[in-house]
């Protein structure tokens, strides 16, 4: 069968996407971003998965308010990096699992929670960031992502977005669905998003340190207290847009403990504030077992 | 009964609840046809007669004209739709939310790069900290 060994845990700021594509990572700056990320791209070449489900937001890119699904997955076959005005990242396609996806879809509505199928869509920065963090720069033609991705995206952008607690309980119907699959993939569950910022109106620009690093704390020790927490404490203590975070949740969800089992190891922590308006968390947690 | 919106009483922030969202459809679609660079290129060569295709309110149209983010947030614009704007400018992410503090670029990265905006004193409305209305504008942006 199919398991989740571990889960990642970053943040998704674009201007990172825009420090790499333009050549600027080596700039002190952008330095004291990526050096947190050093440990990670090792660790990923020796931990390397057959597939990620990488849980993100889409930033008004392939949803607009035409239609906002709180929570879609993705089952198609690949997905192409989304021009979102800038132009496209200067990234390789995402190639999807078709397979595993349409089966965690049917699981997962089993199991209660409504998602949207989405067959077709451009993937934007909440996406590609992540993995180019993780799996450092690749070329767009020749370069290519370690393995297949399932696309799982959640509306953060219209309030009310889904509760943590929800969040929490979909993790959760998401391991069984992995557990479910004959095929012994090694899945890894990406959470990403956060952590405090605001992009808006006279507070733009909040940071509260404290708040995230409790929240790191949180969510390695005792998430299921955290998934209780309302959003409007993400909202005022991390920022409109911190509310991102509830997205984490769905990927501490995911992890044996939540089932009973052995809780993770912290494998790596990082902090860093800030990259653009935003501070950067990151964590890997492996499972035990 | 009415719905519980707990957030209103958060300085400085406007959340995009489904009120917002309604105010803001027109303006937010605007925004979306510009992810197109053939729409970016109307827009700029004539931005009153692209914007008079669409039928977003006056309000709505000036504020874009004036590039007040604060202004198109009031009106039911959401900062990720409003980034296609600051895209089209050439503007980062950055630029656009520190145009909505007062600050100039240099002040906003500045706070920022400082470990950015306290939340002491901006968790409620009445406080004293630096998203309060009271303390608007915060920089010299608006003196330059």
């Amino acid at each position: 069968m199919a398991r989740i060994t571990a889960s990642v845990y970053t943040s998704h700021v674009p201007a990172i996407g825009a420090a790499l594509d333009l050549g600027k990572a080596n700039e002190p700056y952008w330095q004291k971003v990526f050096s947190g990320y050093n440990f990670s791209k090792q660790w990923m070449k020796d931990h390397r998965p057959d597939v990620i489900f990488l849980v993100y937001n889409d930033h008004a890119t392939a949803f607009s308010l035409e239609m906002i699904p709180t929570f879609a997955i993705g089952t198609a076959a690949e997905y192409a990096p989304a021009d979102e005005g800038w132009g496209p990242r200067p990234v390789p396609k995402v190639v999807g699992h078709p397979v595993l996806a349409s089966h965690i879809a049917q699981s997962v509505i089993q199991d209660d929670f409504d998602l949207t199928i989405v067959n077709r869509m451009d993937v934007d920065h909440g996406l590609t960031v992540p993995l180019s963090l993780m799996c450092g720069t690749q070329d767009p033609a020749t370069g290519a992502w370690p393995c297949p991705v399932i696309p799982f995206a959640v509306n953060v952008v219209q309030y009310p977005v889904p509760s943590g607690r929800r969040c929490f309980m979909l993790g959760q119907a998401i391991r069984r669905a992995v557990q479910r699959f004959d095929e012994p993939l090694n899945v890894h569950i990406w959470g990403t998003g956060g952590m405090s910022h605001q992009l808006q109106g006279p507070r733009a620009g909040l940071i509260n340190r404290e708040w995230d690093n409790q929240f790191l704390d949180e969510l390695i020790a005792s998430p299921a207290q955290l998934a209780q927490r309302p959003h409007v404490d993400y909202v005022r203590e991390a920022g409109s847009e911190g509310i991102e975070l509830v997205m984490w949740l769905i990927a501490r969800g995911a992890m044996a403990d939540v089932a009973g089992g052995p809780a993770p190891r912290v494998a790596h922590r990082f902090y860093h504030v800030p990259a653009s308006n935003t501070a950067v968390g990151h964590l890997i947690l492996e499972e035990q077992s | 009964m009415p719905l519980d919106k707990p957030y209103l009483d958060i300085p400085g922030t406007t959340i995009f609840d489904a009120e917002q969202s309604r105010k803001g459809y027109w303006l937010n679609q605007f925004c979306m046809s510009l992810m197109k660079s053939v729409n970016r290129e109307r827009f700029k060569a004539d931005e009153r007669a692209y914007l008079d295709e669409w039928p977003m309110n006056e309000e709505q149209k000036l504020a874009v004209l004036a590039r007040d983010l604060n202004r198109c947030m009031a009106a039911g614009g959401n900062i990720y739709f409003l980034a296609k704007i600051g895209a089209t400018d050439g503007l980062s992410f950055q630029q656009m939310a520190g145009s909505m503090t007062g600050m100039t670029e240099d002040e906003y990265r500045d706070m920022m790069v400082g470990g950015g905006r306290s939340i002491e004193g901006n968790r409620h409305i009445g406080e004293d900290g630096s998203a309060q209305a009271y303390r608007q504008p915060q920089g010299r942006a608006g003196s330059l």
